[in-house]
């Protein structure tokens, strides 16, 4: 059974997002989404500045298997991106709400707002059966 | 064999020659006279220096490692595994065709000519186009050609269209070749069915869609019963109907593309005409047209004058130029070329007849042991999940790794990506029912196994040369070099 952390906000895409301060949110991908890719190899992610709006495709991840696209779940402005997965692309399966998360945004709008599109944790559970 | 093969570098000592050359008996000139300084080495080529009779035994034991088509059955999803027959490779090799040279004035190639002119009406008649160009040298080669001629249409008729349109089925050739074509992908997802959303594409089409991508049967072996209505979708919104031809072998001589609306198409010949698959090629990619992107096509193509004869025709000013040497990979063409008379129409027509009935068979048999993605009657391909075997901790990734004990190659897994644990096996119509049985008869051991005694499958392969590789080391950690000695 994959990890549904409670407390953050799910988007369809398997994203997690994660208030931490006023307006910077920290994303990642799901237990459950680390899982179907498998090993993750390489992680492309934008650079600290890059404008994003919420639903974008803002990286990709790559596993043995297949590349798959990270789409941020909120707008704004990346902050600050996972250094550690250059060197260390496994932190994503082994901590992907912990470790292996990959990006902040700072938002652009209300985070109320922003949050208001994703889903809560019971939501994505039921979003996976 | 042994796992840990030596490279030839490592079998290299200093002295040792695999040849002796005879004295010379010219007069030497010094190479210094006549290649310029800055083009001569510096110290000699790190060449392996081993005995004739150690290259001999290094080479014969790498080739017998080798798995091919000739080896065993390779039921490789969209790869159309079919037996690459033995005459063509006899064709290609008359002097008339392997010793000639492209340049060589087209009174001398006559023959050479005649060929490839009827392969590009061939081909054009199969697929129900009005002009092929024989150059691309790959299907992804022939995508990424066919997209540069809709993107020169749009072009020439003062539209700047963006962006091609993919269903999320599709081969990852599909949206990389729109990428390098300068495009921007959108990715339509599929129905409940496995197939393309009508009200999806209605709500993706605009004034930007330059095409959809489409490959009928789709990945996962389905025929797209709604293409007449896709195709109007489409040109309605102004965009062209790409049909990527990977699954070709399901429908010749029963459907053409043409007729179901597509506008441009390409033809995989290593696939569906037989000639030899090969990891890097060579292959062939051929692209057909309908008639408003003639201007486009890749110069030249072989025109027939008059008076009957052939030649080179590069009048095409609007063309998007030549997108490979020569005429393309004119080897693998006359391959085709073979495999086309050796059949004809009414062979084709019952390749493909045959294509389907032995996938439809094997998925009857395989149903009750694992999930079929897409109930209901496949084209020449089919999905199956192994979804089951999870709860047995057995993973897709497991049963293809078992069946490499049983001397097969496996399907392709984990492919397409829409269903999990995905397998999709392509028989094609070149394998005897008892083939076609024995495979059926390991997948079922196999899932078996799973629920009597996982471990064997988790640890499978025990046969082979090499057993489960570290995949994820080799891609995060790849030694991409060797120094020698």
């Amino acid at each position: 059974m994959s990890e549904i952390r409670e407390g953050l906000a799910y988007s369809r895409e398997h994203e997690w997002a994660e208030k931490r301060g006023e307006r910077i949110v920290r994303v990642g991908i799901t237990d459950y989404a680390q899982s179907l890719l498998g090993d993750i190899v390489f992680v492309e992610l934008p650079g600290p500045g890059t404008v994003v709006a919420a639903g974008d495709s803002v990286g990709s991840i790559e596993s043995v298997k297949t590349v798959s696209e990270l789409y941020s779940p909120v707008g704004g402005t990346v902050t600050a991106v996972n250094e550690s997965l250059v060197d260390r692309p496994e932190l994503v399966n082994g901590e992907p709400y912990d470790g292996g998360w990959m990006i902040e945004v700072e938002l652009d709008g209300d985070a109320e707002e922003a949050f208001e599109e994703l889903l809560t944790a019971e939501g994505y559970r039921e979003h996976l059966a | 064999m042994k796992p840990d093969k030596a490279l030839i570098f490592e079998l290299s000592r200093p002295g040792r020659a695999a040849c002796s050359l005879s004295e010379c008996d010219v007069p030497e000139l010094d190479v210094a006279s006549v290649i310029p300084a800055g083009m001569l080495r510096a110290k000699p080529a790190e060449l392996p220096e081993v005995y004739e009779v150690d290259v001999i035994r290094h080479y014969t034991e790498l080739s017998r490692r080798n798995f091919g088509v000739d080896n065993g059955f390779y039921p490789l999803g969209s790869c159309t595994m079919k037996y690459n027959p033995k005459l063509n490779e006899d064709v290609a090799r008359l002097p008339g065709f392997a010793k000639i040279h492209p340049y060589q004035p087209e009174s001398g190639v006559q023959g050479a000519l005649e060929l490839l002119h009827t392969l590009q009406n061939d081909l054009a008649a199969l697929t129900g186009m009005d002009g092929v160009t024989l150059q691309p040298a790959a299907g992804a080669h022939g995508e990424w050609t066919g997209l540069m001629l809709i993107r020169a249409y749009h072009e020439s008729r003062g539209e700047r269209r963006m962006k091609v349109i993919v269903p999320d089925s599709s081969h990852g050739t599909n949206p990389a070749s729109a990428a390098v074509a300068g495009f921007e992908t959108v990715t339509l997802k599929s129905d409940e069915r496995g197939m393309v959303d009508l009200e999806a594409l209605k709500a993706a089409v605009d004034g930007d869609t330059a095409a959809l991508m489409l490959t009928n049967p789709s990945t996962l072996g389905l025929f797209e019963e709604r293409i007449v209505e896709i195709a109007d979708i489409v040109h309605e919104a102004g965009g062209l109907l790409y049909y990527d031809g990977a699954n070709s072998n399901a429908i010749m001589g029963i459907a053409r593309p043409g007729d179901m609306g597509f506008d441009v198409v390409h033809l995989n010949l290593h696939k569906t005409m037989s000639t030899p698959h090969g990891g890097g090629g060579p292959g062939a990619g051929p692209v057909g047209v309908k008639s408003k992107l003639l201007p486009f096509l890749p110069v030249p193509t072989v025109g027939r004058r008059a008076d009957g004869t052939f030649y080179w025709d590069g009048d095409r000013p609007q063309s998007i130029g030549r997108v490979k040497a020569y005429c393309g990979n004119f080897g693998i063409l006359v391959r085709a070329y073979a495999y086309i008379r050796t059949y004809g129409p009414e062979g084709l027509r019952r390749v493909s007849e045959c294509a389907v009935l032995n996938a439809n068979y094997m998925m009857h048999r395989l149903a009750p042991y694992y999930d079929v993605a897409f109930p209901g009657v496949c084209k020449h391909e089919f999905v199956l999940s192994g979804k089951r075997l999870r709860a047995f901790g057995v993973r897709t990734l497991d049963v293809a790794k078992r069946l490499l004990d049983f001397g097969y190659h496996p399907p392709t897994i984990y492919f397409p990506l829409n269903v999990e644990e995905s397998m999709m096996i392509e028989p094609t119509e070149t394998e005897s029912k008892e083939t076609l049985d024995a495979f059926v008869d390991a997948m079922i051991r196999i899932a078996e196994e799973a629920e009597t005694d996982p471990q064997l499958v988790l640890n499978a392969p025990y046969t082979t040369v090499v057993k489960r590789l570290d995949e994820a080391t080799a891609a995060r950690k790849p030694v991409l070099n060797c120094s020698c000695g």
